[in-house]
C-alpha cells in the first residue's frame, strides 16, 4: 500500500487493549456502561463483518439488518425448539451466511446505487415475510426466548463476554482475508472490477465469498442478541436504522482497514451517547449532522488521517524558527 | 509453419442494429506478431473482447490451443495464458505499481501467495522498465507509464498470446519507440502477439502478418508489402495519399 499501513503487532496491540477495556468495565465501571460495553461489542462485530462486503469489495450494503434478523429469528426459533443455545447460535450463523451465499449470487449482479437499494430491500421484504408468517415467527407479536438464569448482572457478564468472543473471531477473520489472496482479489474488485476480472480474478466467486463471511456473524450476533435480552420483534429484528449505522460506523473509522470499524464504531457510540445525555430533544439531528460532516471531511474515516504528518508539523511548528538568511 | 494458438472461426456479433463483427476468420501461428488495422469503429475492439471473453459470440467458435474457449469468462482467458491490453488503460489507482503488477502474477500467472506474486511482479517491473516507479501510487504514472504498466500486468500472467490494443495511442514519437522496442522484447520470449494499431509506421516495422478489418467484415489479410498495395485497403483505411507516398518510398528504395 502506498499509505503507511501498521504493522501486525500494532494492529492487534490497539485491538487487543481495546478488548480487554471493554471486558473489565464491570470491575471498574456502572453496570450502565456495562451494558453499552455490550452493545460496542456487539456493533463493532457488525461493522467488522460489513467491512468485508462495504470496505474490502466496495459493494455498499444495506443488507446487515436483514442477516442479523435472521439470525435473532433463526436462534430464537431453535431455543424454543429445545436447541442448547450455543448451538441455537451456531445454527443462526450457518443459516444467515446460507442466506447470504444464495443471495449473494443474485443482488451482487447489481452494482452502486442499484446494490445499494436491492439490499434495502431485502431487509424489508425479510421483515414483512417474518410479521406475516404468524404460524412460525409469531408475526408482529414477536418471539420470547428462553431466559438465562441467574440474575441480571451475571446475564449482563455472560453476555459481555460472549458478544467480546464474537467480536474477537470477526477481528480475526478481518485479519486473515486483509492478508491473504482472497482480500488480495477484494481490493482488486473494489478499485477496478472489470480489469480484476480481466487479470483472473473469479469475481463472482469473490463477492459471494465476501458476502457470504460479512453475514455469517451478523447471524451469531443476531441470535446472541435475542438470548441476551429475551424478546425480538419484526420491527426491532430487521431494522432499517441499524443497516445505515452500522456502514456510517465503519465509514467514520475508515472502511478497507483492519482496524477502522473498530475504532469508527467506538468513535461513534460514545458520540451517540454524548448527544444523547446533553440535547434530549435534538440528538437525532445532531448525530446526523455530525455523520455529514465527518464523512464529508474524512472521506478516509479516522484512520485516513495522516496522523504522522499532523505530528511532524506540530512538533517543526513547537521549535523555535530558523534565522533569517 | 509453426502451430497455430489461437483460432477464431467464423466469429460474428452484433449489437443492436450494428453488426459489430461480420464472420471472422483468422488463426494466430506460435511466435507471430500480427496486426490488426481497420477504421474507428471497423470491431477491431469488439473482436478483441470476443476473443477473451468480455462478449459471447453469438456465433461461431474460438479455439485456443486447441481447446474450445467460445464460452469463457475473462478471468478464464487470463488464466489460460490469453491476456489483453485496454485501449483506456485500467490499472488499480490506489494500488501501488507493483501491487497492480502482483495481482495479476497472483490471479492470472497462478503464482501460489502473495509474496511470490510480488517478486515475480518486480521482475517484470524491471523489464518494462517501470522498477524505479513500483512503489508510486499507479493513478500518479504518466499516460506512457500507464501503458507500461499495462503491459507489465498482462506479461505477468505469464501468457502465450498477448492481444494488444492500442498501446501507442496517444504517445509521443520517442515514446512510440520506447514502446516499440518492449513489444519486440516479449515476442522474443515466445509470446504470440496480435496488436491492434492505428500507426502505420508500428504496423509495418512490427508485424509479420496484417489482418484488415472494416464494417466487421474481414477485407484483406497478408504481409505488411501486400497490404500497403491492396486497393480495398486503400480504399477503405489508408487512402490514396499514403499508397503513393509508400510506393513511392520502397521505388526509392
Amino acid at each position: 500500500m502506498p499509505k503507511a499501513r501498521l504493522a501486525s503487532w500494532q494492529q492487534w496491540a490497539a485491538f487487543a487493549a481495546w478488548t480487554a477495556a471493554l471486558a473489565s468495565t464491570p470491575l471498574w465501571a456502572t453496570n450502565y456502561i456495562a451494558v453499552l460495553a455490550v452493545s460496542i461489542a456487539m456493533n463493532t462485530a457488525l461493522a467488522l463483518s460489513w467491512n468485508l462486503i462495504g470496505g474490502f469489495t466496495g459493494y455498499p450494503s444495506f443488507a446487515t439488518a436483514a442477516f442479523f434478523g435472521l439470525g435473532c429469528y433463526a436462534g430464537a426459533l431453535a431455543q424454543r425448539a429445545g436447541v442448547p443455545m450455543p448451538l441455537a447460535w451456531l445454527i443462526a450463523t450457518v443459516v444467515a451466511g446460507a442466506f447470504a451465499a444464495a443471495l449473494g449470487a443474485i443482488v451482487l449482479r447489481l452494482k452502486g446505487h442499484y446494490f445499494a437499494i436491492g439490499s434495502i430491500g431485502v431487509v424489508e421484504m425479510m421483515r414483512l415475510v417474518i410479521s406475516s408468517w404468524d404460524s412460525f415467527t409469531g408475526g408482529g407479536d414477536g418471539l420470547n426466548v428462553p431466559l438465562l438464569s441467574g440474575g441480571p448482572n451475571v446475564v449482563a457478564r455472560v453476555f459481555l463476554a460472549v458478544m467480546i468472543g464474537i467480536m474477537a473471531v470477526t477481528f480475526l477473520v478481518t485479519i486473515l482475508v486483509d492478508r491473504s489472496r482472497l482480500g488480495f482479489g477484494l481490493r482488486c474488485i473494489q478499485q477496478n472490477e472489470d480489469a480484476a476480472n480481466m487479470i483472473g480474478v473469479d469475481t463472482t466467486r469473490y463477492k459471494v465469498i465476501a458476502f457470504t463471511l460479512s453475514a455469517l456473524f451478523c447471524g451469531t450476533a443476531g441470535a446472541a442478541y435475542a438470548s441476551w435480552r429475551g424478546y425480538i420483534d419484526p420491527i426491532e429484528s430487521f431494522s432499517i436504522l441499524m443497516s445505515i449505522k452500522v456502514p456510517v460506523m465503519c465509514l467514520l473509522g475508515g472502511a478497507g482497514t483492519v482496524l477502522g470499524p473498530v475504532v469508527g464504531t467506538a468513535g461513534f457510540m460514545l458520540l451517540e451517547e454524548v448527544f444523547w445525555a446533553s440535547f434530549l430533544d435534538y440528538n437525532r439531528a445532531i448525530l446526523g449532522a455530525v455523520i455529514v460532516v465527518l464523512i464529508f471531511f474524512l472521506p478516509g474515516g479516522l484512520l485516513g488521517i495522516a496522523w504522522h504528518d499532523i505530528g511532524t508539523r506540530f512538533v517543526r511548528l513547537m521549535r523555535p524558527p530558523k534565522a533569517a538568511a | 509453419m509453426s502451430a497455430t494458438v489461437l483460432v477464431a472461426d467464423r466469429l460474428s456479433h452484433r449489437f443492436g442494429g450494428i453488426q459489430a463483427v461480420n464472420d471472422v476468420s483468422f488463426a494466430l501461428a506460435e511466435g507471430e506478431i500480427v496486426a490488426l488495422i481497420g477504421p474507428n469503429g471497423a470491431g477491431k475492439t469488439t473482436l478483441v473482447n470476443l476473443m477473451t471473453g468480455v462478449h459471447r459470440p453469438q456465433s461461431g467458435r474460438i479455439r485456443f490451443g486447441g481447446v474450445d474457449v467460445t464460452a469463457q469468462r475473462p478471468f478464464e482467458a487470463a488464466r489460460r495464458g490469453l491476456a489483453r491490453t485496454f485501449q483506456i488503460v485500467q490499472p488499480f489507482p490506489r494500488m501501488s505499481v507493483v501491487e497492480n503488477v502482483a495481482a495479476a502474477a497472483l490471479f492470472g500467472g497462478a503464482r501460489s501467495g502473495v509474496a511470490e506474486a510480488m517478486d515475480a511482479a518486480r521482475e517484470e517491473l524491471a523489464f518494462t522498465g517501470l522498477a524505479a516507479d513500483a512503489d508510486r501510487p499507479a493513478a500518479s504514472l504518466t499516460l506512457a507509464g500507464r501503458k507500461r504498466l499495462e503491459l507489465a500486468k498482462s506479461l505477468a500472467m505469464a501468457p502465450k498470446v498477448l492481444l494488444l490494443d492500442e498501446v501507442n495511442a496517444g504517445l509521443n514519437a520517442s515514446e512510440i519507440d520506447g514502446a516499440l522496442d518492449l513489444i519486440r522484447r516479449i515476442a522474443a520470449r515466445g509470446v504470440t502477439i496480435l496488436v491492434i494499431e492505428h500507426l502505420m509506421k508500428v504496423v509495418l516495422s512490427l508485424a509479420t502478418r496484417v489482418l484488415v478489418l472494416h464494417h466487421g467484415q474481414l477485407i484483406a489479410e497478408g504481409s505488411a508489402a501486400e497490404i500497403v498495395a491492396d486497393e480495398r485497403v486503400i480504399e477503405a483505411y489508408l487512402g490514396r495519399k499514403y499508397a503513393q507516398r509508400a510506393t513511392a518510398e520502397k521505388f526509392r528504395g
